[in-house]
């Protein structure tokens, strides 16, 4: 393919690209799915970008024209495909954003189970003067996070076995 | 490669497809009808990867042009040595993992849901995998991706409980992007090469400036490595695959990550032979093993345990294949079998432990080796098989692999060996750490009884969401398909020790295959055959 592609292209390709990627770094899951749809988008400019120059619709006639004058329908087709599936990809995402609204009031993406009882352990382990009220909340926040893994913390205010350690 | 053989290889993808739609127009009637169209269809496909196993060991790769059009314009669907091994992998595992689904639904009183969702789905996650391992061109590859990947999304978070959405909502954006990743990388390798046919590719991207034809590999392989949990890339697995059924989880463990492992093969043997990246994949297979397994061992709950071996063992495969020699890659493709099998089996067993004990939490769990002595051997096997202890599979894919670093010689690869020796060692300890608790030690807990105590008020749920968002039925009575079903994966990996001889010969004759690049151009096109005579002969 002749690398002719239009610099418009390219920048559109790129402004949709960066503002995709920047919104799927935020932590509301609607607007990870704007970031989707809009780097998908991007990506399939990109196929068209790759496609080579525009040309004549590629329709076989029998009249003899030129071949070589139309634009090329294989990454035509291609985005075709490319837009469905983000669609669908789209379409469950939302579903996800608004069934976590029903379960939690709001669509933020939570910490991993690991990542908050390492948490918790840290702020447990801190010294005294932050009180008792820091530990306990550290408490009940390691046995959210302990509790979603499958894990029991077997007595009540006893530290369990495992969180002490390192 | 006649007209008739070729006419098998669709079947893999159609045949689940088709039986999707049929179960989906019946609904949620008729459970005998729908048991008899799902293992059959699984049984089916079973057969006719056989059958292309054989075609394609003797006759070389079986091609398919979808609706006559040839390639490198028409979609060509190929079975080659190391495809048709997988496709037989894959449906003898997700049969039993069916087979298995059927006894926990049945014991958890979830017959509607499962027929209804969970069975269709499953069919379209085996054409979606069947897809993936037949595509003979990066776009049909890339649509195989998002059909395992839109049903493995409705698989995790099944049900919509809490939990599930978490962890669900992690798995969908990283899959998303790995997706998009992928996509962006097809755009430009089309663009620069102009064709995205595997066999075209192959001797096209041979004629390309070596820069460009980095970009092209290294795009691609951070899509397929995000899919194979390759380390940098890896974060999300252990977090999201524990919370799903565990059917779900075993088969997610045991094939999504090695389809993503068989996309690396593929790509670095047929588009990218010989490249400066194998030094990167070298060392990034090694942090896998090492911080993968470092994670396993600090994990006290069972299904979590297993998730971080597989994220570790994974590095395994990787190392076979940035070695590229023929015998690191005979290893590759032992161990993409040997793990599919022992990797679903563990978190199949995980499943029964979690039905006998109510939960998979070793703080939480204790002393079933007594009360649930048939459930402690079917862990104990693959634990073993997975540790890589002498008479099992898992030792003999790790000695192909450690036997190819010597051979590969260099400094990198002697580390790598080391480092494949001592994740073996800490494989075994994670593993042991996990048995002596569930199975030995005493039980901190009394086992539930019919109206026992369950543990602290409210925990019912939490342990309950691991399935379904309900309360497990324990029961000292397993459903006779998930023993029969967690048996037969037992067998079937112990099988591979047995039948290690033949396994291997295969494995190295694909390997062969792979290296070699001709008879797979050769079978998808006799045309193409000239510009990849000349592979490896440097850049113009």
């Amino acid at each position: 393919m002749s690398s002719s592609a239009s610099v418009v292209l390219a920048v559109v390709v790129g402004v949709l690209c960066a503002s995709g990627v920047v919104l799927l770094l935020e932590r509301s899951l609607t607007r990870v799915m704007i970031g989707a749809a809009l780097l998908g988008n991007g990506l399939n400019v990109l196929i068209i970008a790759m496609a080579g120059k525009s040309g004549r619709a590629p329709l076989l006639g029998g009249d003899g024209r030129d071949e070589r004058a139309m634009s090329d329908p294989l990454p035509q087709v291609m985005i075709l495909t490319a837009i469905v599936i983000t669609f669908a990809l789209t379409a469950f995402l939302l579903a996800m954003a608004y069934r976590s609204w029903q379960l939690h009031g709001h669509d933020e993406v939570q910490d991993d189970v690991d990542d908050r009882l390492v948490a918790a352990r840290r702020a447990s382990a801190e010294p005294q003067d932050t009180g008792a009220d820091a530990e306990a909340e550290a408490e009940a926040e390691a046995a959210a996070a302990a509790g979603e893994s499958g894990e029991l913390r077997l007595v009540d205010g006893e530290p369990g076995p495992e969180r002490g350690r390192s | 490669m006649s007209w008739s053989t070729s006419l098998l290889v669709p079947l893999p993808v159609v045949l689940p497809l088709l039986a999707a739609g049929i179960k989906l127009t019946i609904g949620p009637r008729l459970p005998y009808v729908h048991r008899v169209i799902s293992v059959g269809t699984l049984a089916l496909v079973l057969g006719v990867g056989i059958a292309l196993l054989v075609l394609a060991d003797q006759d070389g790769p079986q091609v398919a042009a979808i609706g006559g059009w040839q390639p490198p314009l028409g979609i060509a669907l190929v079975a080659d040595r190391l495809s048709a091994l997988m496709i037989v992998v894959s449906s003898a595992v997700t049969l039993c993992v069916l087979v298995y689904s059927y006894g926990q639904g049945a014991a958890d009183g979830e017959e509607s849901l499962p027929l209804a969702v969970f069975h269709p789905t499953f069919l379209v996650l085996c054409a979606g995998v069947s897809n993936a391992f037949l595509a003979g061109d990066l776009f049909n590859l890339y649509v195989g991706f998002e059909i395992l990947l839109v049903s493995s999304y409705v698989l995790l978070t099944l049900g919509g409980t809490s939990s599930r959405i978490r962890s669900g909502t992690t798995y969908v954006v990283v899959s998303i992007l790995s997706s998009l990743l992928f996509l962006g990388a097809i755009g430009l390798v089309y663009g620069a090469a102009g064709s995205l046919n595997l066999a075209d590719l192959a001797g096209r991207i041979d004629r390309l400036d070596g820069g460009i034809a980095l970009v092209l590999e290294v795009a691609l392989l951070s899509a397929f490595a995000i899919k194979a949990a390759v380390f940098p890339l890896s974060a999300w697995l252990p977090d999201s695959y524990p919370t799903a059924p565990a059917p779900v989880t075993a088969v997610f463990a045991g094939l999504l990550t090695k389809v993503g492992v068989y996309a690396m093969i593929r790509t670095e043997t047929l588009l990218f032979p010989d490249t400066s990246v194998e030094d990167v994949l070298l060392v990034l297979s090694l942090l896998t093993m090492v911080v993968g397994i470092l994670g396993a061992v600090a994990q006290t709950d069972v299904k979590r345990m297993l998730s971080f071996t597989l994220v570790s063992h994974i590095g395994y495969m990787v190392f076979g294949v940035a070695l590229g020699n023929r015998l690191g890659l005979a290893g590759a493709v032992f161990y993409v079998v040997h793990h599919i099998t022992v990797q679903t089996t563990l978190f199949l067993t995980a499943g029964m432990i979690e039905r006998r004990a109510g939960s998979t939490s070793s703080e939480r769990v204790g002393g079933l080796a007594r009360t649930a002595p048939l459930v402690a051997v079917l862990f104990f096997l693959p634990a073993m098989n997975l540790a890589g202890i002498p008479p099992f599979s898992g030792f003999l894919g790790k000695v192909a692999l450690i036997q190819a670093g010597v051979v590969d010689g260099t400094a990198l690869a002697w580390v790598l060996v080391a480092g494949s020796v001592v994740t073996s060692l800490l494989t075994l300890y994670a593993v042991g750490k996990v048995w002596s608790r569930v199975f030995w030690r005493a039980p901190r807990v009394a086992l539930p009884t019919a109206d026992g105590p369950r543990g602290r008020e409210g925990q019912d749920e939490v342990v309950g969401a691991t399935i379904g968002g309900r309360t497990i039925t324990t029961s000292t009575a397993m459903p006779v398909t998930m023993t029969g079903a967690t048996v037969a994966m037992v067998v079937l990996g112990l099988a591979y020790t047995a039948a290690a001889g033949p396994l291997m010969r295969y494995s190295d004759r694909a390997a062969g295959e792979l290296r070699d690049r001709q008879a797979y151009v050769q079978a998808v096109d006799p045309e193409m055959v000239r510009p990849v005579e000349r592979a490896g002969a440097g850049n113009p």
